[in-house]
């Protein structure tokens, strides 16, 4: 076994513990950190194959900033696990049968003998001074210009659908704007009454 | 490849309606909730002014660029043309009802373009990447016009089992693409068909991802078994949305059926048998039809009924594909048209029922119809008839043509069913004309609507009639459009 | 000697490698720690300057062993763990915050041949690991099971997430400018006659100044320092910290801190070049002084920056943070790699042509 093949090993094995995590583990932070450590493995695998942009921004946008929001909104939420897992038992026949019937048709289709190395050669190493972000850069905004502008645009309608949904001034609202409160002259707050002396 | 701004020119449509969307976006930030009626303006000019350029740009051959990631052929001018004049007649529908709402806002237009634009992407695609990118752009938007009443609980439900829905197929979609493209190599529609033969029609990877893109693709088209969503989106979404996502994307989803099986996966066809995607599309066609056409019959609202209603057209529609023959698909091209125009009409009615604080849902809302504004029950009658498949309306002769195509095939049994179950569906159409006309309205107040309205849906009613009295003119245009 | 080298050879050739790039680690790592800790003790010196007064100097002569004092009273602290922490979290949290800091500088070219991994994507390299640094803070707040210790976890992932943005964006400026992402070339494309107007902080100074802004506020550095906030949530992510395990924080702020002051060195002034490279008189005069001695006196400039930043600067309020960092620095940055991306395409002279 050659040392990268050792690697791989690792890391597949890292990949699929941690992504079973994600599905068994109680506590939603846990399951998404689980899934952070899968993100890596699998950065790690990419590597492997010589994609070392997609491996790096693997991590940088789902480790280094997807999943930073969602554990964000994971830590601020109680989710009760056990509601979630309540039909989990009786779901889990069916569920099991249908697992069997995923991975008996990967090992069918996606199998040695479809596309095993007779196959499909392994690809030629390239040398060290190749650098996969250009080639990829380079295809990008030639070959694929097309739909990479609409994933832009997909992009872009996801803000707007976003804001569009979530922005809104709900009246239950209790907002306060510090810049308001800070800008507040005396006169806002302060009534001057100018009252006779009290006599007697 | 030296850039030419020659290649341009075809993608002007889209081109255009990407900066009217924009635009859109842009101005209505600066307009006052009084003056919306502007952001409608523009959107509705602009649409218009997409039929001219998309004519403009149009011409017999055949044109891919951009490395083979578009197409320009005659068939995607003219669903273009149809997805915006439909979108057109959804938007103006939607406006009073809108207002009434106070749901007249910009984004409604601004994601309403862009859904538009979605549509039209995945009309001239070429390859595998561009029409699925296409699809997530019309879904996107699709997912946030049915949130767009955000205090609606049942909105809000129906936003989310579509996006769920929805991103579970999508899911589907690319593993099934994912293996065809292991297998082929290539991800373009044009090169897809010989890749496809030097591999060998029955390996079993190819067909695996093919089982996968059909599954994906009948969810989105909303055909039986992978229907559920339908119903309870059409009926959860406001009824503009509802209105404008139950007709133009109908065109959109026909496309995506072409581009993928007939454009990319055309040797996968059997002769007048079970082979490649012909065999799956009959267990999805004859299902859609039978479980949409019996179920529309327990429905007690009509946005339901006409979500199930939907589901047996789209029965009817892959019926036309699964021909496999140039005849076959110029018939489905033509129930599409059809069926998006009857569609928008349909639901402009419902909407021009409602009023502020009261939805026209269900079907005793219909009663007497004809006492409170005959017109509008007239135009409802040509719908209906239209959608039964009743002469002289189009609706007849869309079947009419789709079942000439299924028999010339030798699939007559198949087109025995179609009969059958579109005799069964009529009941249900008729039985709210048997309201309109016979029963006594429960309510007497008259119908409400602008003057924009009355005409566009009198002409759209109209035109159900015009078509049915003439419809070689369409058939020719969905003729040379296939290219048969 | 000769004893040593017998027994060098003597070692299978794999476990050569091993040890060579474990030695390169050390000498980065072991130099790197000795600046932190003295890094600390400028710190402390100068602001207290800064405020007119003295600052540490009762360890040693001028408190010159005042960091290695800390260093030994922090390691023989008890590190206390609070009853409903997450144990396992709580633990690894130092570690993941100064694992990304340490690992970083394998790419950092300190001169024209002198970089551990010289590999042709290291700024993506640097901004993953970077990006990666917030856990440490995050899963800190969190597994120390209270309620300071979260707010300031939530604010830190919030505040990094928006100036990763900018400060990403800065970075695209850069290497549109340079044509490549290896931190080697991005100094190479900086050398020109112009001396230090060649470098990229001219023709990017609105880069420039949102990444140093930006590199402030991903360090949670005064006046961005909300997550630690000590008069509002008293000390933040590390409140329950005590020991080794602060220290470790301590370390990981201090050694991110001369990390971002050594990356602007790079990217913006012309890494090891010399300021007077190509001028008539000044520039042969400094021929002799080596590349690593430039660079360091640049990062040596920026690092200084932070600490008078942190002497002068009051608090920056929550929400200001926020629009600072989404609503003017990412349009700033936007705008300005179009501009630079003109001014590529066109060849504009003086540093693209």
């Amino acid at each position: 076994m050659t040392f990268e093949k050792f690697i791989f090993y690792v890391l597949a094995a890292v990949l699929i513990i941690s992504a079973t995590m994600v599905i068994t583990r109680k506590n939603p932070v846990h399951a998404a950190l689980s899934l952070i450590l899968a993100f890596v493995a699998s950065s790690g695998i990419w590597l492997l194959a010589e994609a070392e942009f997609l491996a790096i921004v693997l991590v940088l946008v789902y480790v280094g900033a997807v999943m930073v929001l969602f554990l964000f909104v994971l830590m601020m939420l109680d989710i009760d696990v056990a509601t979630l897992r309540a039909g989990f038992i009786k779901m889990l026949p069916l569920g099991i049968l249908m697992a069997i019937a995923m991975a008996a048709e990967l090992i069918l289709v996606v199998g040695p003998e479809n596309f095993g190395l007779d196959k499909f050669a392994a690809p030629a190493r390239h040398a060290a001074d190749y650098s996969n972000t250009e080639e990829l850069g380079g295809v990008l905004y030639t070959v694929y210009m097309y739909p990479f502008e609409i994933a832009a645009v997909i992009l872009l309608v996801a803000i707007i659908a976003a804001i569009g949904l979530t922005m809104r001034r709900r009246p239950d609202s209790k907002y306060l704007d510090p810049a308001n409160q800070v800008v507040v002259k005396r006169k806002d707050r302060v009534r001057m009454v100018s009252m006779d002396a009290e006599k007697g | 490849m030296q850039f030419d701004s020659n290649q341009l020119i075809p993608v002007l449509p889209e081109i255009y309606i990407l900066s009217l969307a924009c635009l859109v976006l842009v101005i209505d930030l600066f307009i006052k909730q009084e003056n919306r009626i502007v952001t409608y303006g523009i959107t509705q000019i602009g649409l218009l002014l997409a039929v001219a350029i998309t004519v403009a740009v149009g011409q017999p051959q055949t044109q891919i660029i951009f490395d083979g990631s578009y197409i320009r052929d005659p068939m995607s001018d003219v669903l273009k043309v149809g997805i915006f004049v439909v979108s057109f007649l959804a938007f103006l529908y939607a406006k009073d009802y809108l207002r009434d709402r106070d749901l007249f806002k910009g984004e409604f237009y601004t994601l309403g373009l862009f859904a538009v634009l979605g549509m039209i992407i995945m009309v001239s695609a070429n390859s595998f990447l561009t029409i699925y990118l296409g699809l997530e752009l019309l879904a996107l938007s699709m997912y946030a016009l049915v949130a767009f009443n955000r205090d609606s609980q049942d909105g809000a439900e129906a936003a989310m089992k579509y996006f769920v829905l929805g991103a579970l197929a999508s899911g589907i979609l690319l593993y099934g693409i994912s293996m065809v493209y292991g297998m082929t190599g290539t991800i373009r529609f044009d090169e897809l068909g010989g890749a496809i033969q030097k591999v060998g029609l029955d390996n079993v990877v190819l067909v695996f991802g093919l089982v996968f893109i059909v599954i994906g693709l009948s969810f989105k088209l909303g055909a039986v078994p992978f229907h559920m969503w339908v119903p309870d989106v059409y009926h959860g979404a406001p009824t503009a949305v509802t209105l404008f996502l139950g007709s133009a994307p109908k065109i959109a989803a026909f496309a995506l059926a072409m581009r993928m099986l007939v454009d990319g996966m055309e040797p996968l066809v059997g002769q007048g048998g079970w082979q490649g995607w012909q065999g799956m599309l009959i267990v999805l066609a004859v299902l859609s039809m039978a479980i949409g056409n019996l179920i529309a019959i327990a429905q007690t609202n009509i946005k339901r009924m006409l979500a199930y209603s939907t589901i047996s057209h789209v029965g009817f529609i892959l019926l036309g594909i699964l021909a496999g023959t140039k005849e076959g698909y110029t018939a489905a091209m033509f129930y599409t048209l059809v069926y998006a125009l009857m569609s928008a009409g349909g639901f402009g009615i419902v909407i021009a029922l409602s009023r502020r604080g009261f939805e026209a849902e269900n079907l005793d809302d219909y009663k007497g119809l004809n006492q409170r504004n005959p017109w509008f029950a007239g135009m409802m009658l040509l719908l209906m008839f239209s959608m039964a498949g009743v002469p002289p309306t189009v609706g007849f002769f869309a079947k009419l043509f789709v079942l000439d195509a299924v028999v010339s095939v030798d699939l007559t049994w198949v087109a025995l069913v179609g009969v059958f179950f579109s005799i069964i569906g009529a009941f249900y159409y008729i039985r709210i004309i048997k309201l309109m006309y016979f029963d006594k309205p429960s309510d007497e107040s008259p119908l409400s609507m602008g003057v924009d309205t009355q005409v566009v849906l009198s002409l759209n009613g109209l035109s159900m009639l015009y078509l049915g009295l003439f419809p070689a003119g369409l058939l020719s245009i969905c003729h040379t459009a296939i290219g048969g | 000697m000769e004893f040593f080298i017998g027994l060098w050879e003597a070692l299978p050739d794999g476990l050569q490698t091993v040890i060579w790039i474990l030695l390169k680690i050390i000498a980065i790592i072991l130099p790197l720690m000795i600046c932190v800790a003295y890094y600390t003790y400028a710190e402390r010196k100068v602001i207290g300057y800064m405020q007119v007064r003295v600052g540490p100097n009762r360890v040693g002569p001028k408190g010159w062993l005042q960091p290695i004092a800390d260093a030994v009273k922090l390691m023989f602290k008890e590190i206390i763990i609070p009853s409903n922490a997450n144990k396992a979290l709580f633990l690894i949290a130092p570690a993941i915050t100064l694992g990304p800091a340490l690992a970083a500088w394998a790419v950092f070219p300190f001169d024209e041949e002198l970089v551990l991994a010289d590999i042709n994507a290291g700024l993506l390299y640097i901004l993953a690991l970077t990006s990666v640094g917030v856990y440490g803070v995050i899963i800190a707040g969190w597994a120390s099971n209270s309620k300071y210790a979260f707010l300031g976890a939530m604010r830190s992932a919030a505040q990094i997430v928006a100036y990763e943005i900018a400060m990403g964006f800065a970075l695209v400026g850069v290497l549109v400018a340079a044509g490549s992402l290896n931190l080697g070339d991005i100094v190479r494309a900086q050398s020109g006659n112009g001396g230090l107007f060649s470098w990229f902080w001219l023709p990017l100074l609105p880069l420039f100044g949102v990444y140093v802004i930006s590199g402030v506020a991903e360090t949670n550095r005064a006046p961005f320092d909300v997550a630690e906030g000590e008069s509002e949530i008293v000390a933040g992510f590390h409140i329950d910290y005590s020991g080794m395990a602060f220290a470790a924080f301590f370390l990981a702020e201090y050694a991110n801190m001369i990390l971002i002051a050594a990356l602007s060195a790079i990217m913006f002034m012309g890494g090891w070049l010399s300021p007077f490279q190509g001028w008539p008189i000044l520039g042969p005069l400094f021929d002799w002084v080596p590349g690593f001695v430039w660079l360091v006196l640049k990062t040596g400039l920026f690092a200084f920056l932070f600490l008078w930043l942190r002497a002068t600067f009051p608090r920056y309020r929550y929400d200001q943070i926020m629009r600072l960092g989404w609503k003017v620095f990412i349009p700033i940055t936007i705008v300005w790699i179009a501009v630079v991306g003109l001014a590529v395409v066109y060849q504009l002279p003086w540093w693209f042509d």
